[in-house]
C-alpha cells in the first residue's frame, strides 16, 4: 500500500510538470500568436514574407525537433555554451526550454487560426462600422473582436487538446512529464503496465475537463450568428 | 446654394472607369431616387458619397460645408470619420453586429461618440441616457419595440433592415442613403421595409435611394437618376421620367423591368 501511494505521488508530480508546460505554453502563445498574426497580416511586405516565412518554418517541421535544436544547438554553435547557466542555475531548466519551443510553436499556429478568423469576418462589418464614424480600433475591438473570438473557439479547442498530448514530446530533453516518468515506473518495475494505463487516465480525464470548459464558452457565444 | 451637391464625380478602378462625372443636386426633405442596371456605377457613387471609397476627382457639400474635395488628394481615415457622419448608408445586406441586441445595435455609435465628448463620468451618464432614450424611441418609429432585446440573427430579414435604417438615423445623418435596401428580401418583407422609408419621407428626412423598385421609386421620390455606364444618363420629375423616357438606354431599360421574366427561357429543358 505504501509502494502504492509513493507510486501515485510521483505520478501526481510527472503530471504536475505537463500541467506547467501546458499552461505555460498557453499563457505565451496566444498573445504571441497575436503579435505573429499582425505580423503575418502587416501592410509592410517584408515584415509580412519574414513572419509568414517563419510561420511557414515552425509548421514545417517536426515539434520535437525543434526541441532538440533549441536544448541542444546553441552549445553546438557555441562552446561552452550551456544553458543551464545561462538560465541562472534554475533546477527546472528543461521546462523552461520546453515551454519556450513549446510558445513559439503553438503562437505560429495560433496566429494562423487568428488570421482566418479576422479574414472569416465579412467586409460588411468593417462598412458598417466605418460609417457610423467608427475609428479603426473601435471598429476592431466593438465590431470585430468578438465575432473573430466567436470563430476561432472550435479550431482553438483542437489545437488545445493536441497540447495537452504533445507535452509529453518534451521528454525527448529529458523533462520528467508524465510520458517519460510513466515509462520509467514501468520499465523499472520489470514491465509492469499499469503507470502507462494511469498516465493515459490522467490525460484523459484533463482533456475531458479543457473539453466541457471550451464547448461551455462555445455555448456561451452561441448567440452571435452572422 | 443646394442643400447637398456633387459635382463631377469621377472613380476609376485599375483602368476600368466607373463614374464618369457624376453632377447632382438635391434639397433638404427631398428623396431621390437612383436607378439602373447593375454595373451602370450606382453604388460606387453612394460608398463614394459615403466616403467608404474616395472619388478621385470631384466636390460634394453638405448644407454649405464642405465634404470632399478631390483636389486635396486622398484623406486619412481620421479626418473621414466625422465626415462619414454626417452621411447614413443602409446595406443591402443589412450587416448588423450579431453580437449586440437591437438596442445595442441602435446606440452603440452614439455611445462611442459621447465617450469622446464627454468631460465628465456624470456628464457621459447623461449623454448616454440620452442616447438610449433616443434610440428606443427611434426603434419605436420602426416598429421593433417589442423586439428591443433581441439579436439580429433572432429577426426576419425585413426587421433586420429596419433595425439598420434605425441605426443610421441614430447619428443624424444630413442625407441618408440606401443601397437596394429590399434586394435580399421577400415581396412582403419588402412592403415594410419601403413603408419605413416612406414614413422618414414624410417626417422630412433626405434620402437618397438606389433601387430596383420602380413603382417604389416613382411613388418615394421628387427626382430620379438614371444611371448607365458611369454618367447620369436621365433624370427628372419621377412622372415625366417614367412616362416619356427620352433616353434610348432608359426606354430599354424601363421595358425589361416591366416585362421582367419575358418567358423565352423554356424552364423545362
Amino acid at each position: 500500500m505504501e509502494g502504492f501511494l509513493s507510486d501515485f505521488l510521483r505520478l501526481l508530480g510527472a503530471f504536475s510538470q505537463s500541467l506547467i508546460i501546458f499552461s505555460f505554453t498557453l499563457v505565451i502563445a496566444i498573445p504571441l500568436g497575436v503579435i505573429i498574426c499582425s505580423g503575418s497580416m502587416s501592410k509592410v511586405k517584408v515584415l509580412r514574407a519574414i513572419v509568414r516565412g517563419f510561420i511557414a518554418i515552425i509548421r514545417g517541421t517536426p515539434l520535437m525537433l525543434q526541441l532538440i535544436l533549441v536544448c541542444y544547438g546553441p552549445s553546438m554553435i557555441f562552446s561552452g555554451f550551456s544553458w543551464r547557466v545561462a538560465l541562472g542555475q534554475f533546477e527546472y531548466w528543461r521546462i523552461v526550454i520546453a515551454i519556450m519551443t513549446f510558445g513559439v510553436n503553438y503562437a505560429c499556429y495560433f496566429s494562423e487560426i487568428f488570421r482566418g478568423g479576422i479574414l472569416s469576418i465579412p467586409q460588411g462589418q468593417t462598412e458598417a462600422g466605418k460609417v457610423l464614424g467608427f475609428t479603426k480600433t473601435q471598429i476592431f475591438f466593438k465590431v470585430t473582436l468578438l465575432q473573430v473570438i466567436n470563430r476561432i473557439v472550435p479550431p482553438m479547442s483542437n489545437e488545445i487538446i493536441t497540447l495537452v498530448k504533445d507535452t509529453s514530446l518534451a521528454q525527448i530533453i529529458m523533462v520528467a512529464e508524465l510520458t517519460y516518468t510513466t515509462n520509467e515506473m514501468s520499465r523499472t518495475s520489470g514491465g509492469s503496465l499499469w503507470p502507462l494505463l494511469a498516465a493515459g487516465a490522467f490525460y484523459f480525464c484533463f482533456n475531458a475537463i479543457v473539453t466541457v470548459i471550451l464547448s461551455k464558452l462555445e455555448k456561451k457565444l452561441s448567440y452571435i450568428k452572422a | 446654394m443646394a442643400y447637398f451637391e456633387i459635382k463631377d464625380f469621377r472613380k476609376s478602378f485599375g483602368n476600368t472607369e466607373v463614374l464618369r462625372g457624376i453632377d447632382f443636386s438635391m434639397e433638404k426633405g427631398e428623396v431621390v431616387s437612383i436607378i439602373g442596371s447593375s454595373g451602370s456605377g450606382k453604388t460606387t457613387l453612394l460608398r463614394c458619397i459615403n466616403l467608404i471609397e474616395q472619388a478621385d476627382v470631384g466636390t460634394m457639400t453638405l448644407g454649405g460645408e464642405m465634404l470632399f474635395d478631390g483636389k486635396q488628394g486622398k484623406q486619412k481615415e481620421k479626418d473621414l470619420r466625422y465626415k462619414r457622419m454626417q452621411l447614413g448608408l443602409v446595406f443591402q445586406s443589412f450587416n448588423l453586429f450579431p453580437q449586440y441586441t437591437v438596442l445595442k445595435n441602435v446606440m452603440l455609435a452614439p455611445m462611442l461618440h459621447n465617450k469622446e465628448i464627454a468631460k465628465s463620468k456624470q456628464e457621459l451618464r447623461m449623454l448616454n441616457e440620452k442616447s438610449e432614450a433616443d434610440a428606443r424611441e427611434l426603434i419605436e418609429q420602426i416598429g421593433l419595440t417589442e423586439k428591443i432585446d433581441f439579436y439580429p440573427s433572432q429577426l426576419s430579414g425585413g426587421q433586420q433592415q429596419r433595425v439598420a435604417i434605425a441605426r443610421a438615423l441614430a447619428i443624424n445623418p444630413g442625407v441618408l442613403c440606401f443601397d437596394e435596401p429590399t434586394s435580399a428580401l421577400d415581396p412582403e418583407l419588402t412592403r415594410e421595409v419601403l413603408k419605413v422609408i416612406l414614413d422618414l419621407k414624410r417626417r422630412g428626412r433626405t434620402m437618397i435611394v438606389v433601387t430596383h423598385e420602380m413603382e417604389f421609386a416613382r411613388k418615394v421620390s421628387s427626382k430620379v437618376i438614371f444611371m448607365a455606364n458611369g454618367v447620369i444618363e436621365e433624370e427628372g420629375h419621377p412622372e415625366e421620367l417614367f412616362e416619356n423616357p427620352k433616353s434610348p438606354i432608359l426606354k430599354n431599360f424601363l421595358l425589361s423591368s416591366k416585362e421582367g421574366f419575358d418567358g423565352e427561357v423554356d424552364l423545362s429543358k
